[in-house]
């Protein structure tokens, strides 16, 4: 609770707990706006014209107006589809999203649920978009719905293992799951991130590339577990359509697309938390308040966020084959080499507490 | 906030907390029951499945007021990320299966009434249970930060041939996949 100003002022209630799960989704909403206008933008840049322009000031309405856009589209359902789960679908996926942010910290002040097995609950909730995703492929009784709710099924499954050893490896490092602790490992400057080996003698340079490889494994791991390009295969528009979504239009359609977004946060806050020091301050203990670190957080995941979007708009896609040839024969083996390797560094660290 | 009596203040707080979880607690007693009832009663098997789905989240749900964290977040990971995923594969994937109606075999007069002496028996049977058992329940008075490090500590000395063994057969059953999936070659 010492992590939660919302207690401090409302005190412990149910209405404390209600706000508490209410600043979350305001969030989102707003993400979602900003990232909406990033994608856009970052697109027409990178393909060089100028994107939206016409919808305020450089088109910064732009987000707002596909909303508008979004709600009051008619929501068709097809004949054929089996209708329950046809419309379950979207909000299981968004739940799936939804339910990360529970643990996703702001600041030191305000962390919706601090719990102590933070990290692995994160990686325990993205299951749920599997099974949102396989529902709403097989409902919507359409072959190229299936066929993208297989591939992705089978992409999210894959891409699972290699993630979750570089989550074991950072465990190993902080000698914790819980994000608070995790965190606060890595506080005192830029240099004891986990990105640089976390705290620890000079000699941790040796371990350098086992946590460059792990930080790669993790952030190309994320990619696909979010479908981005460059493993957006369940989308392939080129292959099958619009994947697991080709049924799906206006209100429902707007959930797996939020749902998207929501992901890439998500991910991104976590590469923040594991290997970027979460809320810390680059500079050790200046500009380290409770607000700064508001500010470092959110922009270091907006980096993140930034990079998943210049990416989708600058690879190719890749093949079926060759996205379980990348897990499976070259992340998975890297992983497992990066995490003896962590683990060596883990024992062999002296500022750890056993 | 007001300064109270630090004893009188606990007590408060202790009484909300215990409050605002049993609302929760019923919650999920809630959606576990109802989407129980979704697996067994509905006709498709695709309903079926997908109804365990919040079976096994409401589940999670009800670890996690009984101050099992990590055995919630597991029930997650392993029974919606791994066996609920099979499962639905398995449905999916076989195509007779899925249009097929579940029909119980045999009606009329006989099968009711045995079924419902049968239901019975089960009921009186499980009642005498719940009251004649000793379950060893201790009132909630605090609770712990996590049973993480207890779990670990357990496993790795005194279950760890357990341990080891569980490992084991978990690598047997993966050369053993391996080695069907490659059959053709």
């Amino acid at each position: 609770m010492e992590h939660n100003f919302i207690f401090d002022l409302v005190g412990n209630n149910i209405w404390a707990y209600l706000i508490t799960a209410t600043i979350p989704l305001i969030f989102v909403t707003l993400y979602a706006l900003v990232a909406i206008l990033g994608e856009l933008k970052i697109a027409s840049w990178v393909q060089d014209r100028l994107g939206p322009m016409r919808t305020g000031w450089k088109g910064v309405l732009q987000p707002l107006a596909e909303v508008v856009k979004l709600l009051q589209k008619e929501d068709i359902t097809p004949k054929n589809v089996n209708k329950p789960l046809f419309n379950v679908s979207p909000f299981v996926m968004f739940t799936g999203s939804f339910a990360a942010f529970a643990v996703i910290p702001y600041s030191s002040k305000f962390i919706p649920a601090d719990i102590n097995v933070g990290l692995f609950y994160v990686f325990a909730v993205s299951s749920f978009a599997v099974i949102g995703i396989l529902m709403g492929g097989w409902s919507s009784n359409n072959k190229y719905s299936m066929l993208g709710g297989i591939r992705s099924a089978a992409q999210m499954i894959s891409y699972e293992i290699p993630m979750a050893l570089s989550i074991l490896a950072i465990a190993a490092m902080a000698n914790s799951l819980s994000i608070t602790e995790i965190i606060k490992s890595q506080d005192g400057g830029i240099w004891n991130w986990f990105i640089f080996g976390g705290p620890g003698p000079i000699w941790k340079i040796a371990f350098f590339p086992f946590i460059i490889i792990l930080f790669l494994v993790y952030f190309i791991g994320s990619l696909a577990e979010t479908n981005r390009t460059p493993f957006d295969i369940p989308e392939g528009e080129s292959e099958i359509v619009g994947g697991y979504h080709t049924e799906y239009s206006g209100m429902k359609f707007a959930m797996f697309f939020f749902a998207e977004y929501a992901n890439m946060y998500v991910v991104s806050a976590l590469v923040t938390i594991m290997f970027l020091g979460g809320w810390n301050s680059p500079f050790g203990d200046f500009l380290n308040g409770p607000i700064w670190q508001f500010f470092w957080f959110i922009s270091k995941a907006m980096f993140f966020v930034f990079i998943q979007i210049w990416l989708r708009w600058t690879l190719p896609r890749v093949r079926v084959d060759q996205l379980m040839y990348i897990t499976w024969k070259v992340m998975l083996p890297f992983a497992f080499i990066a995490f003896m390797g962590i683990a060596f560094w883990a024992m062999l660290n002296p500022t750890i507490i056993k | 906030m007001l300064q109270k009596p630090p004893n009188q203040n606990k007590k408060i707080k202790k009484n909300k907390i215990m409050e605002t979880l049993s609302i929760v607690f019923y919650l999920f007693a809630f959606i576990v029951v109802v989407s129980a009832m979704g697996v067994v009663f509905s006709r498709k098997l695709m309903y079926s499945a997908f109804s365990l789905l919040f079976t096994f989240f409401g589940v999670a749900g009800i670890y996690a007021i009984l101050n099992a964290d990590f055995l919630a977040v597991l029930q997650i990971m392993i029974y919606v990320g791994g066996i609920l995923v099979l499962i639905v594969f398995g449905v999916m994937l076989t195509s007779r299966v899925t249009d097929v109606d579940i029909i119980t075999g045999g009606t009329g007069r006989t099968i009711y009434i045995s079924s419902g002496i049968f239901a019975t028996l089960m009921l009186i049977l499980l009642i005498f249970m719940y009251t004649t058992v000793n379950w060893g329940t201790i009132p909630i008075t605090e609770y712990k930060d996590t049973t993480l490090d207890l779990i670990g500590l357990t496993l790795l000395t005194k279950y760890v041939l357990t341990f080891l063994i569980a490992a084991i057969l978990l690598l047997i059953a993966f050369i053993g996949a391996a080695f069907i999936a490659r059959k053709g070659n």
